[in-house]
């Protein structure tokens, strides 16, 4: 077997937005968006379980839709912007649905959460008042082998029930 | 004392770190000059390894290095036996054959380690997997169990005279004198093959040898970190002090992340003092379907004699257990199904005898459940052929045969997965069977609802299957209490903890002694820097040996708390009482003072002391059981079968649990809702398919179905509660109870459910497609 020379790959300079904050760097176009947001940035909560996109562990949020961030590189992220799930809230101030997850008892081992979390936000934004079978249906993408799935779908619905409230609230 | 904490829904402490991505997980681990190791991984089965040539690896921009078995020199060596046969049982024959850490001269399954690459980063690292070139003779792979055993079977270890690993022989009784006295004797054969934990996380490992300090900091996804620090100090010839172990958050356990040192354990470590260098794997996953562990694969040829009223006379198993490529973990799980093998019923007579047997396959060692679901299988299946055959209720036939509550504490004269004699505890079981019974409203299904669905041509089902659940078991666990200078408590515990709330449940035993908030609590676990006396995380002993260590350091500090109190409040200790964080006199509020004082008082700066006095408010404990406590439950299932495609459609699905003492029901229903997930996948959707040649042929999550919330019910779950006599907090396990029935709840609710005599079903997984199979057969034969 011939053994071609191995040559270092060029790099693509890349600048893109990140949970508000905006990043330059020269990446190798290979580089996985799941690889680059874990360790080039160290936003270590987006979790890579699969690696072919069945699972929805590495989702996160590019220009606000749902992607598969082991699916796709780097550079195809240029000039976009990603939310992963720091961007959702932070310890001291959860988002509703974060809130939820923790009422609920959402959460055993917590390495699929991130990936659901970020999922369900833009499910919600869409479905503010979903049914327990639309929830499933929007849960199907993403796997874990803790819960059961059952006080997931209970946080879903408590998040859409919170959210809800605090819109209504705020429309008065 | 407030008696309000044990039994509460108390939120847990660790969520808002999991949610907000903050959680450390071994993969987040960063340190500078980190290296990333790749491993090459034979595709054969079976092969001799003739050659290896990493001189163009080697070459590879930012490679670092490559090693293989050669370069390791004398360090190369298997891995520590990790069970050992049991002590207590006569004529066991048991072939030690351990993992090993790079292939040397014979591969013994897919997926085995043949080399690792070191480099710059992971890219770089796989892309140099490919600069390998291996040379191989392969042979014929050992795959099917009974085909292993032939005398013409090809062996998986040469030096052995056959693929037999272990052999093990328990009797009860006298099963052949029994049988004389029986009305019905059934005979049956029943298959039940392999499943993945495919836990979300893979495995991962960071080995980081400083130099200059002369210490190993490793972070591994392991549910055993202080046996991990032992083994590999003795085998890098440091002393246990230089090396700590940190298993920080793990994404979900199940059993395999137990499996102490696997080749990647050895390695790993070995390669970062060598290279001076942080070294990181972290497992992919299709890694993780061909090397991290695997199990139930098991052939039983079972028989059972009862008298016509349906009292089991006794139960004759005799089984092969597939251990996969070596055998490190003893003979655990096949205890297990031995154990298993009379569920929660009255047996006076037993024998079984296990042939543990060498395949070229994945090795095999726990999976939540662990030899468990195989022995509930087997009498379950049996009780459902000799309700039919007698013509019996599947209730009745049970309700005859559950050990009543006056049986209590019952011997049953084998050895159990800890050499311990298998005695349950305690329990009243038909009570929880009713509970099951009402909740799905069994009476009114069958009567009513069922034959109305029949006549309306729809194909569904109820199943109700108890099981027995061996927990808790030793030998021990160990915890640390301090109440620090702030007044908050620290607590430092050996388990690790891979998602079952220990963060919470564990502080809520603590605040309860002490009278502080559940969130006033931080526990460390898995640490071996905080806590080095210990075992590990398994066999639903958390809750039970680390639960009642953690319970009695805290009845110790407690104590102390008090005795300092009453000194410096001058009044009797009995006239005192924790809450709030203070310690107060009863019925005179304003006269107290707070932890946070007395720790201090606790740990003076100046003065003297008296002698004996040991500072701090502070105790260590230990808790180890005489033997295992042993919980029960009853799962009850309605399901549909659709008849065109077989799929099923679960409409109902009870669980009734006694495990004891409930510490935190959220997080006891948690625990449930996983294990019938898990147990669900392994009766109905997943299977590890492997081929003649030893190849996995569905390693991918698109390929092996684990359940997604579509194909998930909602469970109800129900409680009662006999406390365990075996310790203080009176609890037993539940990590498992979940999973273990669930196998023989779909057999028996899918033959309800097609209510045709012709159709038995003997094994598990089945699938859709099997199911199809099955009934297919049927109708050809």
């Amino acid at each position: 077997m011939a053994i071609t020379e191995p040559t270092l790959p060029k790099l693509f300079d890349l600048a893109l937005t990140v949970n508000g904050t905006r990043h330059e760097q020269p990446v190798e176009p290979r580089l996985l968006l799941s690889d680059f947001l874990r360790h080039d940035l160290g936003l270590t909560g987006t979790h890579v379980a699969c690696e072919h996109g069945v699972c929805g562990a590495c989702t996160v949020l590019l220009d606000g839709e749902p992607v598969r961030s082991c699916l796709i590189f780097a550079v195809q992220a240029h000039g976009r912007s990603v939310t992963t799930v720091e961007g959702l809230g932070t310890i001291g101030r959860l988002h509703p649905v974060q809130e939820a997850f923790r009422q609920a008892h959402g959460v055993q081992c917590g390495f699929c959460t991130p990936g659901i979390l970020t999922s369900v936000v833009p499910f919600l934004a869409e479905h503010p008042d979903p049914s327990e079978a639309e929830i499933r249906e929007a849960l199907s993408g993403n796997l874990c082998r803790c819960t059961g799935y059952q006080h997931i779908v209970d946080a879903v619905k408590l998040a859409a029930q919170a959210m809800q409230a605090a819109n209504e609230q705020s429309a008065r | 004392m407030t008696k309000t904490l044990i039994g509460q829904r108390v939120l847990r402490n660790e969520d808002a770190r999991l949610l907000t991505g903050a959680a450390q997980f071994v993969d987040d681990v960063e340190t500078p000059g980190l290296l990333h190791a790749a491993f090459l991984r034979s595709d054969h089965a079976h092969a001799r390894l003739l050659g290896l040539d990493v001189s163009a690896a080697r070459q590879r921009p930012g490679v670092v290095a490559v090693f293989t078995a050669d370069d390791m020199g004398a360090d190369w060596a298997p891995g520590p036996p990790l069970v050992s046969p049991p002590p207590t049982a006569k004529d066991v024959t048991f072939h030690s054959r351990r993992q090993v850490p790079l292939v040397k001269d014979k591969i013994r399954h897919a997926g085995e380690a043949l080399a690792v690459v070191i480099a710059e980063s992971r890219y770089i690292a796989e892309d140099a997997l490919e600069d390998i070139l291996v040379d191989v003779a392969p042979l014929e792979a050992v795959v099917d169990l009974e085909l292993a055993m032939r005398p013409d079977s090809p062996k998986v270890h040469d030096d052995l005279e056959s693929n037999l690993a272990a052999h093990l022989f328990q009797k009860k009784g006298d099963y052949e004198t029994a049988c004389k006295q029986a009305d019905l004797i059934l005979r049956r054969r029943i298959v039940i093959d392999r499943g993945a934990a495919a836990a979300m996380e893979n495995r991962g490992i960071v080995a980081d040898w400083d130099e200059k300090s002369q210490h190993m900091t490793i972070w591994d996804t392991t549910q055993a970190p202080i046996p991990i620090r032992n083994g590999t100090a003795a085998r890098l010839g440091l002393s246990e002090n230089q090396v700590r172990v940190i298993a920080p958050f793990i994404g979900g356990g199940f059993g395999p992340k137990m499996m102490m040192f696997y080749p990647e354990e050895l390695v790993i470590p070995w390669a970062a003092k060598k290279l001076k260098r942080p070294v990181k794997w972290i497992e992919d996953r299709r890694e993780n379907f061909y090397a991290t562990t695997q199990e139930r694969g098991q052939v039983h040829d079972v028989e059972i004699a009862l008298r016509k009223d349906g009292r089991i006379l006794g139960l004759k198993d005799v089984f092969l257990h597939d251990t996969g490529a070596y055998d490190p973990y003893g003979l655990t799980i096949p205890l297990n199904t031995q154990c298993h093998a009379m569920g929660g019923y009255d047996i006076q007579n037993f024998t079984t005898e296990v042939s543990v047997v060498f395949t070229n396959k994945t090795l095999v060692t726990p999976v939540r459940g662990a030899g468990r679901p195989q022995g509930i299988f087997v009498i379950e299946r049996m009780l459902d052929a000799a309700a039919r055959e007698l013509g019996l209720d599947p209730v009745e036939i049970r309700r005859r045969n559950l050990i009543p509550p006056t049986a209590f504490p019952y011997e049953h004269g084998i050895i159990d997965q800890a050499f311990a004699p298998l005695i349950l505890d305690s329990g009243d079981y038909w009570p929880v069977m009713q509970k099951a019974l009402e909740m799905i409203g069994y009476e009114t299904f069958v009567r009513e609802e069922q034959p109305r669905l029949r006549k309306a041509g729809k194909h569904v089902g109820i199943g109700i299957a108890p099981f027995i659940e061996s927990t808790g078991v030793g030998p021990y666990e160990g915890a640390r209490v301090t109440v620090e200078a702030s007044g908050k408590i620290f607590v430092a515990t050996g388990v690790g903890t891979q998602g079952q709330g220990h963060f919470t449940t564990f502080a809520q035993v603590v605040a309860e002694q002490l009278g502080v908030e559940v969130s006033d609590v931080r526990l460390v676990s898995g640490d071996t820097a905080e806590f080095h006396w210990g075992t590990g995380t398994f066999a639903s002993r958390g809750a039970v040996v680390a639960g009642n260590a953690i319970h009695a350091a805290a009845s110790i500090v407690r104590r102390k708390v008090l005795e300092l109190a009453s000194k410096h409040l001058e009044t009797p200790e009995d006239e005192l009482e924790l809450e709030g964080g203070r310690v107060r006199v009863a019925d005179i509020p304003n006269r107290s003072i707070s932890l946070a004082e007395l720790a201090n008082l606790a740990n003076p700066l100046r003065g003297a002391v008296e002698p004996g006095t040991e500072p701090g408010l502070e105790a260590t404990a230990y808790f180890g059981p005489r033997y295992g406590a042993t919980a029960f439950g009853v799962h009850a299932m309605i399901l549909e079968i659709d008849p065109e495609t077989r799929m099923v459609e679960i409409q109902r699905y009870v669980t009734v649990e006694d495990c004891g003492t409930v510490l935190n029901p959220l997080i006891l229903e948690g625990q449930i809702h996983g294990g019938v997930s898990l147990g669900i996948g392994n009766a109905y959707y997943e299977k590890l398919h492997y081929d003649e040649n030893g190849q996995l042929l569905n390693a991918s999550f698109a390929d092996y179905l684990i359940p997604s919330a579509t194909e998930m019910p909602r469970i109800e779950v129900g409680h009662i509660e006999t406390r365990s006599p075996l310790n203080e907090l009176g609890t037993k396990g539940v990590g498992e109870a979940g999973t273990i029935p669930v196998p023989a709840l779909f057999a028996q609710a899918i033959e309800n459910a097609l209510a045709d005599p012709q159709l038995e079903i003997l094994e598990s997984p089945l699938s859709p497609n099997r199911l199809y199979e099955l009934m297919s057969q049927k109708e050809a034969g």
